[in-house]
């Protein structure tokens, strides 16, 4: 066998999400603290794939990543054909925490991008005593609609296309092409529907301006990494919320876009890996 | 800058496939100056540089001459590098019809980014 396998496992995993039965889709590597990893809406795990792959941080934590249901390889349950896929904060942290909960990962850092990098800041209202830190990755409270999402699903238009070509406005021009067209390529396979679905919370319901004042961060530590070339969650929009949430620690991430972990992982583990060596030295 | 566009996208099959399937004539101004673009199976047939009489166009893209000098730079600056970028600040607007600005959106960026390879 020649082959280069890594060391990242997938499984299946069966948990009940609002009141449903669901499959859901986990990929793993490491040992140590859980990390738990939230990838952006309407692509999947895939695009946390340099994490897995990082000896530094596997050999420290156990890192899982998993398919949001309808998206990636978890696929939406049963009677999906009868609705609208529409993502609330409530639907997402309860899926966050039951996976957390059902894969024994106790007292996880959490770590999400976009509207993963939103709901952490609600994680650290309600559930901060449950989690060890957080590290949101594009954070902001809130992004107002700036184009139709209602053409992202349209039958005259070609869903993945439309949906590639948003997610490679995002990224930086300096990221390397190989992995900007990878990252393109997660959000061209995506459901019909799902990524505006996930826009919903990102862009309506989820709106998190009036309550960040009131997160703890002596309780659960909180990062918050931007990349410098998203103009969706902007440094400007992660540093206002900043700025109401006392010992919430910013990092301006050079040269990197709206995905930093998957448009560009060697610049983003550069700045990924001292957060988690501090959290590991650190948090409690 | 502009009127480059059939040139480098002409000879580009990464960027002619995105677009295999549109035959339209869209309006892009710069500033005060308009040109219409007409585009046939992914190929820029033609750029005519304005002012029109009466012209039909299928949708435009409007933005002044300094944000397309940003957006043409080599490698752009923060909030100047992609179309959306432009169109969250209100530096661009999309007016006509919309769906096929949408259909065919990624060959769009990609054929108005092809000018920065002419940048110093």
């Amino acid at each position: 066998m020649s082959a280069r396998i890594e060391s990242v496992t997938g499984r299946y995993a069966h948990v009940d999400l609002d009141g449903r039965p669901h499959r859901i889709y986990f990929e793993e590597a490491g040992q140590g603290i859980p990390l738990l990893c939230l990838h952006t809406a309407g692509s999947d795990a895939r695009q946390f794939r340099a994490v897995l792959n990082d000896p530094a941080i596997t050999q420290h934590f156990r890192v899982v990543a998993f398919d949001m249901p309808w998206h990636g390889k978890s696929s939406p349950p049963a009677g999906w054909e009868k609705e609208d896929y529409r993502l609330t904060t409530a639907t997402y942290t309860g899926q966050i925490m039951t996976v957390a909960r059902e894969l024994g990962l106790e007292r996880p850092v959490v770590m999400g991008c976009s509207i993963g990098g939103r709901i952490v800041l609600d994680l650290v209202l309600k559930h901060a005593k449950a989690l060890r830190a957080l590290i949101g990755l594009q954070s902001a409270a809130y992004v107002e609609r700036y184009y139709e999402s209602a053409w992202l699903n349209h039958a005259e238009v070609h869903g993945g296309q439309a949906c590639g070509a948003i997610a490679y406005g995002l990224m930086s021009p300096l990221s390397p092409e190989g992995h900007r067209w990878e990252t393109v390529w997660h959000y061209m396979q995506g459901g019909p529907g799902v990524f505006t679905g996930d826009l919903f919370f990102y862009q309506v319901e989820g709106d998190i301006r009036e309550r960040i004042g009131a997160i703890d961060t002596a309780i659960c530590p909180l990062y918050m990494l931007t990349g410098e070339y998203d103009y969706s969650a902007s440094p400007k929009d992660t540093e206002a919320a900043a700025a109401r949430i006392k010992g919430a620690k910013v990092t301006i991430m050079k040269g990197l876009g709206h995905f930093p972990m998957s448009e560009n992982p060697d610049a983003f583990l550069g700045y990924l890996r001292p957060v988690l060596e501090e959290i590991r030295a650190t948090a409690r | 800058m502009i009127e480059r566009i059939p040139e480098l996208v002409n000879h580009d099959p990464a960027i002619v496939r995105w677009g295999r399937h549109m035959n339209e004539t869209f309006m892009v101004e710069v500033g005060d100056q308009q040109y219409l673009l007409t585009v046939r199976e992914g190929r820029v047939e033609s750029v005519t540089r304005g002012p029109f009489v009466m012209r039909a166009w299928r949708f435009a893209i409007r933005a002044k001459k300094d944000c397309w000098e940003k957006f043409w730079q080599k490698v752009p600056a923060p909030g100047w590098h992609d179309l959306f970028a432009l169109l969250r600040r209100g530096d661009v607007t999309f007016e006509g019809d919309q769906r096929v600005l949408m259909a065919y959106l990624l060959y769009l960026k990609l054929v108005l980014a092809a000018p920065r390879r002419l940048a110093a």
